[in-house]
């Protein structure tokens, strides 16, 4: 029987799972996160294996919050250099322009629009500037980490970004670090673009995940397949990681839900997540998160990734509680990780939720309950109904349908989850919810994409479609799906408008458990 | 006279978007554009048609053909000073002031970006204070102002000019043009004197749409009593509350066509479908129409009081459905025939919002 090692590395945790291909639970450790990644992953993985089982390792699969929280805090990001091929359209909007200002000074390194890029109809706006592409790069190359390129109509017809690249390779050398917006996104060149900027200053965070975690596997004597998960669930081999760390964004989320899901034995289900500062809810549709419909910020900024529904509020263990005269005010702030000093419970002089969970019976075992008696009985159940009101709302707004659904509660505040929410079935705290995320990460599926042109009237567009799914499906068994179980989880079609023959260009992704 | 700054932009955005009804064009670009305008070239001055002398000529600037391309292909801004200085040029005479068309959706930005640029002042005020799919779909057309003569203009310096003989033939000819061109071009037209403006225009459009950017802010940012201050500023009233069950869309004679069906959450069996042509055009509770185009039918989302556009209409979407009455200038003689639900292929009677 082989094993998969699940990670997750969090902004205060790294949480290793062993799981065997069954998808139990063999052994879970946290530890804390450490500066370089590495040692916190590897101090995880060392805690949850044995001699024995060393050896049947086959895949150790990561998923992190370390790229959204490099954009969040701006830390650790490149500098960019960012080139558009659209001009003479586009010139009255400049890259990054809705970028929040210091973002803006601390990616972007210099940005330029020349002439290229192409029309709805496949035609060009304007054949490309190649000399002053080649300009853009040597003035640049002493500046930026990295180049990105976006393109008008790129998703459909990208042979300028490819030439770009191929003349940014000529004068700065084939191993400086290019994104190319086709690669990245869809049709929305503002978004498209925005993300292809954030890809790129993530190169350099990517780099220190993927090598924590290849350094990591080697420290502890294992020879198991390094893997990153992505935004939907499904991995992404380690070398695909280091080119494309957007992709892993939204995986924190993802990997949490799914792995709550799996833990509880279900497919559909309402997921709240609660920490310390605030809670996550968020809704699985045959196992897999509902997406978001509407365009995602991600640290201020607009791009068109698809991520995981989710409704964030202020409600966490440390969000703290004001009585003010009969009613009472609950956050939006919180004391955080610092819950364990700062709470009453703990000795500390602030009223929190993690103190309201102990005096209302919510919670036990967390610091010394003597210590809450002085408040006000009052207090404790206005909190609580607040707490209640808004898990029930978030949940309902959640919800597709009238149908109710069970719900399951997770993270280290669950215990303020109440055990009757209307509207959902029953509530449930899964084992090991505490490490949702690495369980998630351990359970992610192996995927295979496509992305051709197919012209539709050299034969028919569903022959093609046809084509295209079986093509996404031998792809996504090539890296370890069952085939049994694989499925094809999205299509993507952009046609080529008034172009002879029904061009189109055709994206499809498959994706199935590891078999 | 007022300046309009950077910091009112994002309210005429969010104003632009909720008249927009649903349509009309995201005004994403369109703020951003307004945004690096006002950025290089200064604020833009807005006055009231008594401000300028009675015969100087006033011009509209605009997107025509599909938005959607906008996402992918931006503007220059040499485009829309292009088709005003080819009118212009045909004409013989220098505009004194730019005016939107239509104040909803991406074209109520354009033309004050364009104005930063060529150093004119924007006349408060436009044809629609809606958003329309339809070049003629204005009051000027009621107040027999012709759209014609007419530039369209691409920002390679590719120009048409067009005289018609009517609004609606202006409109068919203009769509044939962008078909051959880029899909989605820069198009002036509709030049009239400050005194055609000040009797035939919707006046005080823009700022209509400004202050109801600032009030539906006000109610995002969670101030007390904001939502009611909203309401009665655009004298709109919420006319269903619910959950979004059902959205069907399908595409028939070059519209995006469709109906939402929104239940209640409280149990009773009232649901609410809008027919969906560009825009929210018709609600019907029950089966019955209770708003009717040209009255404006908005929806928010019930948590963030977003304006939801018919492309990010979802299922399980929690909304509020706000009618507004359409400007008092639609209601005279021509209206039902050019903007009544009869003009979209209804076959019931326009009923004006509130009798």
């Amino acid at each position: 029987m082989t094993l998969r090692l699940g990670i997750d590395v969090g902004g205060t945790n790294t949480d290793a799972v062993l799981v065997d291909d069954l998808g139990k639970v063999l052994a879970v450790h946290k530890a804390p996160t450490t500066a370089d990644p590495m040692d916190g992953i590897s101090a995880a993985i060392a805690a949850v294996v044995t001699d024995n089982e060393r050896g049947r390792i086959a895949q150790a699969m990561l998923g992190t919050t370390h790229s959204a929280n490099a954009i969040i805090q701006r830390r650790g990001l490149g500098k960019v250099a960012v080139l558009r091929l659209a001009a003479p359209s586009s010139l009255a909007v400049a890259p990054g322009a809705d970028w929040p200002d210091e973002l803006r000074r601390s990616v972007i390194s210099a940005e330029a629009i020349v002439e290229g890029g192409y029309e709805y109809d496949g035609r060009v706006i304007a054949d490309l500037d190649e000399d002053a592409v080649r300009r853009f790069a040597a003035e640049e190359a002493g500046s930026a980490d990295a180049i990105a390129v976006s393109c008008a109509f790129s998703p459909a017809n990208y042979e300028h970004e490819l030439r770009a690249a191929e003349l940014v390779g000529e004068e700065l050398g084939e191993a400086f670090p290019i994104s190319l917006s086709h690669k990245v996104g869809t049709l929305g060149l503002l978004e498209r673009e925005n993300a292809t900027m954030l890809n790129a200053a993530l190169l350099g965070v990517a780099r220190a995940v993927v090598d924590g975690l290849r350094g990591a596997l080697a420290e502890n004597g294992l020879d198991a397949a390094p893997y990153i998960t992505q935004n939907d669930g499904t991995l992404m081999t380690a070398s695909h990681a280091l080119e494309m760390p957007v992709l892993s964004l939204g995986s924190g989320p993802t990997n949490s839900m799914r792995g709550a899901c799996s833990l509880a034995g279900l497919a559909d289900a309402i997921v709240v997540d609660v920490g310390g500062t605030s809670t996550d809810i968020g809704i699985l549709v045959d196992g897999f998160p509902r997406e978001s419909a509407t365009a995602v910020q991600v640290g201020g900024v607009r791009t068109n990734f698809r991520m995981p529904d989710l409704i964030s509020i202020g409600l966490g263990g440390g969000t703290i509680v004001r009585p003010s005269g009969v009613d009472v005010a609950v956050g939006p702030d919180s004391v955080g990780y610092r819950v364990t000093e700062a709470a009453l419970v703990c000795g500390g002089d602030t009223l929190t939720l993690s103190d309201v969970s102990v005096a209302g019976d919510r919670l036990s075992g967390f610091g010394d309950g003597s210590l809450v008696a002085g408040v006000e009985p009052a207090v404790v159940r206005g909190a609580l109904e607040w707490v209640d009101r808004q898990i029930t709302l978030g949940s309902e707004r959640m919800k597709a349908s009238r149908q109710p659904m069970p719900l399951l509660a997770v993270g280290g505040g669950a215990h303020l989850v109440p055990d009757g929410i209307p509207g959902t079935l029953e509530v449930i705290r899964p084992n090991h919810h505490a490490v949702a995320n690495a369980y998630g990460a351990a359970i992610a599926e192996a995927s295979g994409t496509i992305d051709r042109v197919y012209e539709y009237e050299a034969s028919s567009r569903e022959e093609c479609l046809d084509d295209a799914r079986e093509e996404a499906r031998r792809a996504a068994v090539a890296t370890g799906a069952d085939p049994d179980r694989v499925r094809i989880t999205s299509v993507v079609e952009v046609p080529m408008t008034y172009i002879p023959g029904g061009r189109c260009r055709v994206q499809v992704k498959a994706a199935g458990p590891l078999g | 006279m007022r300046m309009l700054t950077l910091d009112q932009v994002d309210d005429l955005a969010l104003g632009a978007t909720l008249l927009g009804t649903g349509g009309g064009g995201d005004p994403y670009v369109g703020r951003l554009m307004l945004r690096q305008a006002i950025r290089t070239h200064g604020p833009v001055t807005l006055l009231d048609p008594d401000e300028l002398a009675g015969d100087g000529l006033v011009m509209t600037v605009a997107v025509v053909g599909a938005p959607t391309v906008l996402l992918e292909k931006i503007p220059a801004g040499t485009e829309f000073v292009g088709a005003v200085n080819a009118l212009a040029a045909y004409m013989g005479r220098q505009p004194v002031a730019l005016m939107p068309i239509e104040v909803g959706g991406c074209n109520t930005l354009f033309p004050l970006a364009t104005a930063a640029e060529m150093g004119l002042p924007v006349v408060d005020a436009d044809g629609m204070r809606r958003a329309f799919p339809q070049i003629e779909m204005t009051v000027l057309t009621l107040a027999g102002i012709k759209a014609s003569p007419m530039t369209v203009a691409d920002e390679k310096g590719n120009l048409c000019v067009f005289e018609t003989t009517t609004n609606q033939l202006g409109e068919t000819l203009v769509r044939g043009a962008v078909m051959s061109l880029t899909l989605a071009n820069a198009f002036s037209s509709y030049s009239m004197t400050v005194s055609q403006v000040a009797r035939h225009a919707i006046l005080g459009s823009l700022t209509y749409c400004t202050d109801l950017g600032r009030h539906l802010s006000a109610v995002q940012r969670g101030e007390s009593g904001a939502f009611e201050r909203f309401l009665e500023a655009a004298e709109g009233s919420v006319i269903f509350s619910g959950t979004i069950v059902d959205v069907e869309r399908r595409t028939t004679e070059g519209f995006a066509k469709g109906t939402v069906t929104i239940e209640t959450r409280d149990g009773s069996d009232r649901t609410m479908q809008i027919a969906i042509q560009n825009e929210f055009l018709v609600a019907f509770e029950d089966g019955e129409p209770v708003v009717t185009v040209p009255d404006l039918i908005c929806i928010l989302d019930a948590e963030t009081t977003e304006p939801i556009t018919t492309e990010t209409l979802g299922y399980g979407q929690r909304v509020n459905v706000v009618a507004l009455p359409c400007a008092p200038e639609w209601h005279q003689d021509g209206m039902l025939e050019v903007v009544g639900p009869g003009a979209f292929g209804f076959d019931f009677e326009y009923r004006r919002l509130g009798t």
